[in-house]
């Protein structure tokens, strides 16, 4: 706490002369931030995509960086705590000049540093996908929104026959917002939710959750645990007897990183929703593992944010070439209609909303931790935060 | 009916992990008086322990983790904590700042991420909704208590210690060195501490973490069932797991906190000593 309030007070005084030199003592590097959570509870998740998004700089820089300029990270630490996440957001843009800020995890870290980049007219590059209902003119959200993921994995429920769900979710924005989504699509598909239950973030004893699961014998579980939760989940769970052949587990926050977590054996044969697997068939995704691999090992798995973070960087890059400048309004304008082939298929800017057109993909879990693909959704999804175009959503927002 | 009656053992197995995550306390807490913070990251050290010992069998992970735990908590005793005894408040702040260290020296030797520790194959599978790894957890606290009462009642060791924690100056004139029986006495209950983490690798995450999702509910059950008491433990932890349990069935899981918490705050206002309290003639 003394350290960040050293770091804001830093920040604060930095003042003129020391932004003069950062930007004009460094005219053949572009400064770019990396903002996630290195250490707490979501240090799981963030570190991967921290790595992900700095892969991608090393790459763009081996290729002869952006506007010719080599790009240079200024990575920093939210520390799993959403005040954090506001300072050193306001550290990145005012002390360093950073042209961009990939980073964030949570929806309360996002939340969080929302009205600094508003209020600094700087850009926040968020690569997770989120509960939607959210569109700041600073942020690109290049993660899902609910319509490119939540429910696209409704669809295939339904299509499945899988008529009765129970709902199970972390205690914040996120599951709740997504649980209301669920409910009102339930009600015009007529599907039954037999049960809505929540657990705080970091909670660890699943036993009577899933006793009340075995009580309402649902078809299937929608899943929305956020975190280490999901390995005491999913390990109560089959230990109690429950297994994916009986009442199957759609998971919309479990990837391969949280897969190797949970123990591949305790998961096997339950469903997630995604845009992105390592296994899925791109000549982009063949080099985005390989490159990850040569660089953090060959037992590192890939994942949705982390792709996404991935993204997120050469989206922008291919935003400034287009701009010819860093300039942040410039790069706004020239990012609309932005479209890369990327390792989970094409995805292309939105120009009204800055989320990103993607392709859903439900996989199930395999005994070796990968993920294997069993429906796609054929071709990008245009992003829809609002659900402005689902009848059903009306009531919601 | 059937799931009210199965939250009967469901009850009593959360109260088993409560249990053997506080009994360590019970000690350095309860009969110390020192609030060491860092007491979740031996209960991480003991998970971290089973994760390195995989290969080798899940039972000897326990008496490793054991001694593992044990020594830090020892090292932790000799170099800082001994120079702190009567300073509370300085010890908390210090054991605070030990515990963070931990934890980052946890995620740079194993990472950030969890790390997965399978379950050995004997402890898979279960009676109806009661897993074996359940049972084994109970039965595993059940040991523990039964050990630690056999040392405190049955060896000399154990009196000794009895002496120190009544009166420790009385105890000290009486010819014992306490500074010996302190060192055993963190020893033991940092031991405890990292056999718990090697029970919790049963049913949890196993990550650098691990330990402060422990530590609150640990001081409750001490706190809860009276300070140095085995027998209060036992019945706190028990008495909570069940609560929590059955809240939950009859409400949700952020409820059955609020409620557990409600029950605690108002049992202690009526109790402040805790549900069992050493009895004794000192003038305090």
């Amino acid at each position: 706490m003394v350290f960040a309030l050293a770091v804001t007070a830093l920040a604060a005084c930095a003042g003129q002369p020391a932004a003069d030199e950062a930007s004009s003592g460094s005219s053949d590097t572009i400064k770019v931030g990396i903002l996630h959570s290195l250490s707490g509870t979501m240090a799981i998740s963030e570190v991967t995509v921290k790595d992900a998004e700095l892969l991608a700089i090393d790459e763009i820089n081996a290729a002869g960086g952006v506007l010719g300029k080599k790009l240079r990270p200024v990575v920093e630490d939210g520390a799993s705590d959403w005040p954090t996440f506001a300072e050193k957001a306001t550290k990145l843009i005012a002390q360093d000049r950073v042209a961009a800020v990939f980073g964030g995890w949570t929806s309360a870290s996002r939340k969080a540093m929302l009205p600094v980049f508003e209020k600094r007219k700087a850009l926040l590059w968020y690569p997770v996908q989120y509960e939607g209902l959210e569109s700041s003119p600073y942020i690109f959200y290049t993660g899902a929104t609910t319509n490119q993921q939540i429910v696209p994995a409704l669809d295939y429920l339904k299509e499945q026959g899988e008529k009765k769900l129970f709902l199970v979710g972390s205690d914040y924005v996120f599951p709740r917002t997504a649980n209301k989504i669920i409910k009102a699509y339930a009600a015009a598909n007529g599907m039954e939710i037999l049960g809505e239950e929540y657990t705080p973030l970091g909670h660890t004893e699943y036993g009577t959750l899933v006793n009340k699961i075995a009580e309402a014998k649902p078809d299937a579980v929608f899943n929305t645990l956020n975190g280490d939760s999901n390995v005491a989940f999913f390990k109560q769970l089959k230990s109690a007897g429950i297994g994916a052949d009986q009442i199957p587990a759609m998971s919309v926050s479990v990837a391969e990183e949280e897969v190797k977590a949970i123990g591949p054996d305790n998961i096997a044969g339950h469903l997630v929703a995604w845009n992105y697997y390592q296994t899925t068939e791109t000549p982009e995704n063949e080099k985005f593992v390989a490159a990850f691999k040569a660089k953090y090992g060959a037992d590192k798995v890939t994942s949705d944010p982390m792709e996404a973070g991935y993204n997120a960087v050469y989206l922008w890059a291919e935003a400034v070439e287009k701009a010819g400048t860093t300039d942040v309004e410039a790069v706004k304008k020239a990012a609309a209609g932005v479209g890369l082939d990327r390792p989970e298929g094409k995805v292309t800017i939105d120009g009204d909303n800055q989320h990103v057109y993607k392709t859903a993909r439900i996989g199930v879990i395999q005994p070796d931790g990968q993920i294997k693909e069993v429906w796609n959704s054929g071709e990008p999804i245009k992003p829809d935060p609002y659900l402005k175009t689902y009848s059903w959503a009306g009531g919601l927002v | 009916m059937e799931g009210v009656l199965n939250q009967l053992p469901i009850g009593l197995s959360i109260g088993a992990v409560l249990l053997l995550a506080a009994l360590g306390l019970t000690f350095t807490f309860g009969q110390m008086g020192v609030i060491n913070m860092a007491h979740g990251e031996f209960i991480m050290a003991g998970a971290y322990t089973a994760y390195l010992l995989q290969g080798v069998g899940f039972l000897i992970a326990l008496p490793a983790a054991f001694v593992v735990a044990g020594l830090m908590g020892l090292i932790l005793e000799r170099t800082l904590i001994r120079r702190f005894y009567g300073r509370p408040l300085d010890t908390l702040l210090l054991t605070w700042g030990v515990s963070l260290i931990l934890q980052q020296l946890a995620r740079d030797l194993f990472g950030a991420p969890n790390v997965q520790v399978a379950s050995p194959a004997w402890l898979r599978g279960g009676i109806g909704i009661l897993p074996y790894n359940r049972l084994f957890i109970m039965a595993l606290a059940a040991a523990s208590v039964l050990a630690i009462w056999a040392y405190l009642n049955r060896t000399g060791q154990g009196r000794r210690m009895r002496a120190v924690m009544q009166n420790r100056r009385l105890a000290a004139t009486s010819g014992i060195d306490t500074g010996r029986v302190d060192q055993r006495t963190f020893f033991i209950g940092s031991g405890l501490a990292g056999v718990a983490g090697v029970a919790l690798t049963l049913i949890g995450p196993v990550g650098p973490t691990l330990g402060t999702n422990y530590i609150v509910d640990a001081f409750l059950v001490v706190v809860a069932g009276g300070l140095g008491q085995l027998r209060g433990a036992v019945l706190a932890a028990i008495g909570l797991g069940l609560l929590d349990s059955y809240a939950e069935f009859w409400s949700d899981a952020s409820l059955a906190k609020v409620a557990v918490f409600v029950v605690i705050i108002g049992f202690l206002q009526v109790r402040p000593q805790g549900l069992l309290s050493v009895r004794s003639r000192a003038l305090t």
